[in-house]
């Protein structure tokens, strides 16, 4: 052991080898436990993520190997496809509205509710939760804005005598995004919600009191004087479920608007790559696409989680 | 009955500081009115299930149905008993893909979850970072070679290719790391002592004490599993899940309207059950779920 530790001076590098085994060995019992669940994530989606970026510089077809072509798929998604343009445009359009949209709303519905007492409190969030996990059931808005008079929104307004013939709301471009927009806000009071909701039961009551004696004098001071600054790790994770659902509409705007949809009004990344991918099998290309979409994604969660650090400071 | 209401609406005493009685009005009624939006499609899932065909179709179009029956229910019966496969053999794959998918998550996630949580070593840090930064992007944008590698895999038209994927989520992980990270220490030091091995306090000590997180994470999971018809992977109709058939009759055109209602209010009330009955569990993992830099 002495003769071990003089030598550690002479070969700091040999050491750290030897320790970093030694910790590995040691350790190996929880390697195993945690070898199942990497290994599949592993395999379905870190690969995943890796083989996209390499077939984005790629002709692939499934059928025959793929042929590596350099930058051909990325030259031609920025200047030779208009549709993606449209895609681009229409998926920031939506995350820009949903996304914080939908976060406010979180946030505003969380705090309301919570000034309820517990019994109404587990009944309003279960109400405004609902929506976001009953599968298809916003299939129901293909029925509120069916095309025809028997639709429940035509219906009420020509009652109304406010528009003269029904609307086919979904097939005519300028409603399509509103109405995605408006489905989408319904659909997603999820996951950042409930986060919220139990941040704010986590919050020690006894601060609020303080506030008060230290000159807090509205629930509006409360809540970015003590409350927000309280639930920030709540809020960054929030953040990150709603950006990352904001990016990736597609379901809502294939079922209710179609895909392709009228003039590819209610088209965005994803359901281009769908279309390109599962439909037209131009694997290379649509891989382009999704990397693309990767980044964005990864990207607007820094910035959002880099913004947050700074709330109440 | 004026009491009970003044009950329901009163906010609770501790909190009174910093609360106008105008603020308190105004942001109730704004409550209600959202509450209304959320809950109207909601309502009307359930009005239709009870409304007889002719009443699915009239002008004006009606929100609560005047002669309320059950035919809507029988109607569906009788077509799920007459379909090619089964209904027994429906709900047979839904229970495995489902039951495998949610009890593979489960265990897989809490099994890697608690080294991360309560152990140093090397490399726990990156691999938590990982599946952090896995969070930040959607499953849709692998969707593609995910395919080519679960037939790759030679597991294309089998119930693994929807079960293992699912047991790898990364949410699941995240949530049930943020939830040990609260289990004290001293309880595990007593373990180490008597010189119990790593599984075993997982599976003594640890499990029992996280019992809200691995509720929230079966349900979570299952909402992901129910909601997926997996026409993706499997081929089979022998192979598919209830929610495929279910699917099915809601595509189906104008002559199934009365079905299809029942059958949306089906797949919409399976998982806010489950929902409903953990609910004080789910907010509690909840609560630990923060980003901590």
């Amino acid at each position: 052991m002495v003769c071990f530790m003089s030598n550690v001076a002479a070969n700091t590098s040999k050491k750290n080898e030897w320790s970093l085994k030694y910790r590995i060995r040691k350790n190996r019992e929880l390697y195993f436990m945690i070898a199942p669940y990497f290994t599949l994530f592993f395999l379905f989606t870190i690969l995943p993520v890796i083989t996209s970026m390499v077939l984005s510089f790629s002709t692939f077809n499934v059928l025959e190997p793929p042929v590596f072509t350099g930058w051909p798929n990325y030259i031609r998604l920025f200047i030779n496809d208009d549709i993606f343009k449209i895609a681009v445009r229409n998926t920031l359009i939506l995350a820009v509205i949903t996304g914080p949209i939908s976060y406010l709303m979180c946030l505003l519905f969380a705090w309301i509710i919570n000034e309820f007492r517990p019994g109404v409190r587990a009944f309003l969030t279960l109400i405004f939760y609902a929506p976001s996990i009953s599968g298809n059931a916003y299939l129901i808005w293909n029925l509120i804005l069916r095309g025809d008079r028997y639709g429940l929104l035509n219906g009420l307004l020509l009652e109304l005598n406010l528009i003269d013939s029904a609307k086919i709301w979904l097939k005519t471009e300028t409603y399509v995004l509103f109405f995605l927009i408006i489905v989408q806000l319904w659909l997603s009071l999820g996951t950042g919600f409930l986060t919220f909701i139990a941040g704010l039961q986590t919050i020690d009551k006894t601060l609020y009191e303080a506030g008060a004696v230290d000159g807090v004098k509205n629930r509006w001071q409360e809540l970015w004087y003590i409350t927000l600054p309280c639930m920030k790790p709540q809020l960054m994770f929030g953040a990150v479920m709603q950006i990352t659902q904001s990016f990736a509409i597609s379901d809502v705007s294939i079922n209710l608007a179609g895909n392709p949809s009228v003039n590819y009004a209610g088209a965005t990344i994803v359901t281009h790559l769908i279309d390109l991918g599962s439909i037209r099998y131009e694997m290379g290309y649509s891989s382009a696409i999704a990397t693309i979409l990767f980044l964005l994604m990864i990207a607007t969660n820094k910035l959002a989680q880099k913004a947050l650090k700074k709330v109440g400071t | 009955m004026k009491k009970n209401i003044k009950r329901f609406f009163r906010i609770k005493r501790t909190r009174k500081i910093n609360r106008s009685l105008a603020g308190n009005m105004s942001l109730f009624i704004f409550m209600g009115i959202c509450g209304l939006f959320m809950a109207a499609p909601l309502a009307l899932i359930i009005s239709n299930a009870f409304k007889p065909l002719d009443e699915l179709f009239r002008y004006p179009p009606l929100l609560f149905p005047r002669n309320p029956s059950f035919d809507n229910f029988s109607d569906l019966a009788v077509l799920m008993s007459n379909s090619w496969v089964p209904l027994s053999r429906y709900i047979l794959n839904t229970v495995i893909i489902v039951g495998g998918g949610t009890i593979g998550h489960v265990m897989l996630a809490s099994l890697a979850a608690y080294p991360l949580a309560k152990r140093d070593f090397p490399g726990a840090k990156l691999l938590f970072s990982v599946v952090v930064l896995s969070l930040m992007f959607h499953w849709q944008v692998t969707q593609i070679p995910n395919y080519l590698i679960i037939s790759k895999l030679g597991i294309n038209n089998t119930y693994l290719a929807l079960i293992l994927p699912a047991s790898a989520f990364g949410l699941g992980l995240y949530l049930m790391k943020q939830f040990m990270e609260q289990i004290p220490d001293s309880l595990l030091e007593s373990a180490v002592l008597d010189g119990a091995r790593e599984f075993q306090i997982y599976w003594s000590i640890v499990m029992p004490n996280v019992k809200p997180a691995w509720l929230t994470l079966a349900v979570l999971q299952f909402q992901q599993m129910w909601g997926n018809t997996g026409s993706t992977f499997l081929r089979d109709e022998q192979l598919k899940p209830l929610q495929f058939s279910l699917q099915q009759i809601v595509s189906s055109g104008p002559a199934r309207q009365g079905a299809a209602a029942v059958v949306t209010l089906i797949i919409a009330a399976i998982p806010i059950t489950f929902f409903m009955l953990c609910q004080s569990n789910i907010i509690e993992t909840m609560a630990t779920s923060g980003m901590k830099e």
